[in-house]
């Protein structure tokens, strides 16, 4: 079996993304059915919850705003959460723009299946993203994530717990095994480490959401034009 | 329209929109050297960022649990060089296993 940092043939990168997008989409589901649970818990019914993860399938957000509403917040401070945890989209967003084509409609549907987790997949290392992948990733999660919430909503309470599953700890392992293959250059390790610090810094000193955003300002050492990829 | 559905549609087009910047804004256009080069640096920087909050975020403070044994282990399995669904699993099992210890 390939190993992750030696990946670097394409198809063989392909592969085991796709392995990996069916083990995470697991864990994905897991976590789609204790937002069901959390959501209708909470007092926000049954249709409201489902039509959340249809259009914002993202959990974090989706966790947050809820935890709101049900700690009787008001709507511009669960909304405001809400957009802010969300708000890393833009960018990532922006780093896959050119696998998109045609018309802007399908533009627009195809970029709904951007999630952290369908985006770090499709990284190839040097920059660049896998269309297949990234397609082919989040249409799976997000299969995972509404059936997910819709157990979680109606039967939830039969599952388990997933942080006792340890499904919490599985997320930053997943994106660290996905960065790595990313360091190919000393310009990307230090713009890493630097994003990494910034995030570091600020996620006591900020609501959650800002410290990612803020950490993208790291990729302006990229305008340096010194070294290039190793 | 009550609060939950308000709140509900106003994140639901936001995100919508958000997600959409790039492949409606950009799309395939070629972008100018510059801009590729720090575009480039996105994927190595968020995810560096998403590690970093998704081990020790909480809400408005760093939060330092079981999370962070199943980083450590999953940091071992990527040295180790496993495969990435074996990262997965490993990293999962070991914050189990301490949450449940601790």
């Amino acid at each position: 079996m390939s190993s992750i940092a030696s990946s670097s043939s394409a198809a063989g990168g392909y592969r085991q993304g796709v392995r990996a997008a069916v083990a995470v989409a697991a864990t994905v589901w897991f976590f789609g059915a204790s937002f069901g649970l959390v959501a209708r818990a909470a007092g926000m019914g049954v249709a409201a919850p489902l039509v959340l993860s249809a259009t914002t399938f993202a959990g974090s957000a989706q966790f947050a705003l809820t935890s709101i509403l049900a700690g009787s917040g008001s709507a511009v401070a669960a909304i405001a959460a809400a957009v802010l945890l969300n708000a890393r989209y833009a960018p990532i967003s922006i780093s896959v723009a050119p696998l998109f084509h045609g018309p802007r409609l399908r533009r627009l549907a195809e970029s709904q299946l951007i999630v952290d987790e369908s985006w770090a997949l499709s990284s190839r290392g040097d920059g660049r993203f896998d269309r297949r992948l990234l397609i082919g990733a989040g249409l799976l999660l997000y299969a995972a994530w509404l059936s997910g919430t819709a157990v979680g909503v109606f039967a939830g309470k039969a599952l388990g717990d997933p942080k006792a599953l340890g499904l919490d700890g599985a997320f930053p392992a997943l994106f660290l095994a996905l960065l790595v293959p990313q360091l190919r250059s000393r310009k990307a390790t230090l713009a890493a480490l630097l994003g990494g610090a910034i995030a570091l810094v600020l996620t006591p000193l900020t609501p959650p959401g800002v410290p990612i955003v803020a950490a993208s300002a790291a990729c302006l050492l990229g305008l340096r034009r010194d070294e290039e990829a190793a | 329209m009550s609060t939950v559905w308000l709140v509900v549609l106003v994140v639901g087009v936001a995100t919508v929109a958000l997600k959409a910047t790039g492949p409606v804004l950009l799309g395939d256009r070629t972008l100018p050297e510059p801009v590729a080069r720090v575009v480039s640096l996105l994927a190595p920087v968020l995810l560096a960022a998403l590690v970093v909050t998704q081990t020790v975020g909480g809400d408005n403070e760093l939060v330092l649990d079981a999370r962070l044994a199943g980083v450590g282990a999953g940091a071992a399995a990527i040295a180790a060089r496993a495969p990435l669904p074996a990262v997965v699993v490993v990293a999962a099992a070991a914050t189990a296993l301490v949450r449940l210890v601790a």
